[in-house]
């Protein structure tokens, strides 16, 4: 005895009423937390469409017959050929395995979406964002003497301790009363590859100037070079040997109360003339390494410092 | 049976019924054997070992690694009692205080050196042998991703000392990836947590090492030997008999046949 017939013949077609009634009663529930005219929309759908649901599903018991479109077919000029000649090809169908296949596969999507974008911007995005340093007072201006470089080191955010340490070479270009105050500030970092560069010269230690947790060391350097690849600088950061692809990094300056303020970091591609009176190509501040002038640079067309700053 | 022996049903009541048992379930025991019991060339030598060498490299370096990461503090934060980053005192500490805890980290650290080698004298025999040839392309191709991973392993421990050497290497790495077009920038910003190093790259960096680089590994190792394994160890270039000999069929009697001495089968 087989009842395979008796299983099939009650199934109903595919419909698109339970979605609407799912969405009515979600609607609903959304609604008693937030707002009663929410529930009472979310009510209203969730009984028409309840309603169609039902009129569809009960439709065979209930004896009413569905509607069909009549069948049409074009009339043909010539009489058709046997139907055996050629094999009948399938018709594109849209069947329920395809509609569920697309659905879980959509969903599985999506649910992986809302889960993956979140943990992936928290993964990358905090390196770019809030990296700005802070201002950093070096303190009178008195302290860095005319025509020679200082050596100042400070940590650019103590809650980091070590890790934060950043070193400039400072040189006051003018004496106070000569005019507006000119200072030339070097980053010590190479623009090679970012190895600490050192002033080629000897470092006054006795005259040590410690302000504040800012080190001070005069220096009696000309030129600057880098111990790790050979990268040697000129007393304007120029490059005058070895590997490095542009001038070295230069602080911007402020002088406020009498007291100088180191500001943002940029790029120099190269610099024309000495001190007070120095032409400076200044470019958005980036990473050891990246050439900011001539066709190199145009690999580099976007920087993270010309988005986060 | 009259003929069988005491031990034979012994054997069979011990072992071959429980294996049978598992296998019937998982078919673990055909896979082992699928995976164990294989035909190679007959002129194969010690060259064809090297990829084994580097897996046990690899299974050291991560052993050791484990172990290492029970003692390992990732901060940058100055320790209150050495007066140094708390990730140089932990080091310390593993080294001159814990107990083997210098060999441990000695296998780890020279142990990334051995894997490496080994890495680069296995992809030299490969390459050498034309076993990257035909059928074998996508085995060389996981076996080249295996060696980027197992480089940015060694970029990624290298910094973890947190000494003067591992702080400038690293930054000199670094910058060599922000050289790169393009992306090259925000590939270096990434890494470094900010424009240059902060106390975050640390603890990134042990979690790239300890956790996202081993499991990329790992799931190579796996494509990259089931490759093997189904694609079987190629001839020698100078070998005389040809390469990509059938596999014998399956045998009836049992999935277990041959597993066990005395089973049976005698393959």
């Amino acid at each position: 005895m087989s009842d395979t017939g008796h299983d099939n013949s009650h199934l109903p077609g595919p419909s698109l009423w339970p979605i609407g009634f799912a969405v009515g009663i979600a609607c609903l529930l959304l609604g008693l937390v937030i707002n009663w005219v929410v529930a009472a929309v979310g009510a209203v759908i969730a009984v028409v469409f309840g309603l169609l649901w039902a009129r569809d599903v009960t439709r065979e018991v209930r004896g009413e017959v569905p509607e069909i479109e009549p069948e049409t077919r074009m009339i043909a000029e010539e009489p058709a050929p046997a139907p055996a000649v050629a094999a009948p090809v399938p018709l594109p169908t849209y069947t329920r395995s395809r509609f569920l296949e697309a659905t879980t596969i959509g969903l599985g999507a999506a649910i992986g979406a809302v889960v993956t974008v979140p943990v992936l911007g928290f993964a990358v995005l905090p390196s770019f964002t809030n990296v700005e340093e802070d201002e950093v007072d070096l303190g009178p201006i008195e302290n860095f003497p005319v025509g020679t470089y200082v050596v100042a080191s400070y940590l650019s955010n103590p809650q980091q301790g070590e890790v934060s340490r950043r070193t400039a070479f400072v040189r006051n270009n003018r004496a106070p009363d000569a005019g507006e105050p000119s200072f030339t500030i070097l980053y010590s970092r190479c623009v090679h590859l970012g190895c600490p560069v050192q002033p080629n010269g000897p470092i006054d230690e006795a005259g040590l100037k410690e302000i504040e947790g800012i080190e001070l060391r005069p220096v009696l350097a000309q030129s600057f070079g880098c111990p790790c690849h050979g990268g040697l600088y000129d007393a304007e950061g120029n490059r005058q040997a070895g590997p490095p692809v542009r001038s070295m990094d230069r602080y911007t300056f402020s002088i406020r109360n009498g007291r100088l303020v180191l500001g943002e970091l940029y790029a120099v591609g190269n610099v024309s003339g000495t001190g007070a009176d120095a032409r400076i190509s200044k470019y958005p501040w980036s990473t050891p390494g990246t050439h900011v002038d001539g066709v190199e640079s145009w690999l580099y067309p976007i920087v993270p410092s010309q988005v986060t700053r | 049976m009259a003929t069988r022996s005491r031990r034979a049903s012994l054997v069979e009541t011990t072992v071959l019924q429980p294996l049978d048992w598992v296998d019937e379930r998982t078919a673990a025991v055909r896979a082992t054997k699928w995976f164990l019991f294989r035909n190679v060339p007959r002129d194969i030598s010690w060259a064809q070992t090297l990829g084994s060498a580097a897996l046990t490299a690899f299974i050291v370096q991560t052993v050791t690694g484990v172990v290492l990461a029970m003692y390992y503090q990732p901060s940058s934060a100055i320790d209150p009692i050495t007066g140094k980053p708390v990730a140089y005192s932990s080091i310390e500490h593993i080294t001159n205080e814990v107990t083997l805890g210098w060999l441990v980290r000695g296998m780890h650290r020279w142990g990334a050196s051995v894997f490496v080698i080994l890495l680069f004298l296995h992809m030299g025999r490969v390459f050498l042998f034309g076993a990257y040839k035909y059928p074998r392309e996508l085995t060389w191709i996981t076996g080249v991703l295996l060696l980027v991973t197992g480089m940015l392993l060694g970029f990624t421990g290298y910094l973890l000392p947190w000494d003067q050497t591992a702080y400038w290497a690293t930054v000199v790495g670094i910058n060599l990836n922000g050289t790169a077009p393009f992306l090259g920038p925000w590939l270096a910003e990434f890494l470094a947590s900010g424009p240059e190093i902060t106390s975050d790259a640390l603890a990134k960096w042990y979690a790239l090492h300890m956790l996202v680089l081993p499991g990329a590994v790992i799931g190579l190792i796996f494509v990259h030997i089931y490759l093997v394994t189904r694609l079987g160890v190629s001839s020698p270039p100078w070998s005389a008999g040809a390469a990509g000999r059938e596999r014998p069929a399956a045998r009836p009697e049992g999935a277990r046949t041959g597993l066990v001495r005395g089973s049976g089968g005698g393959k």
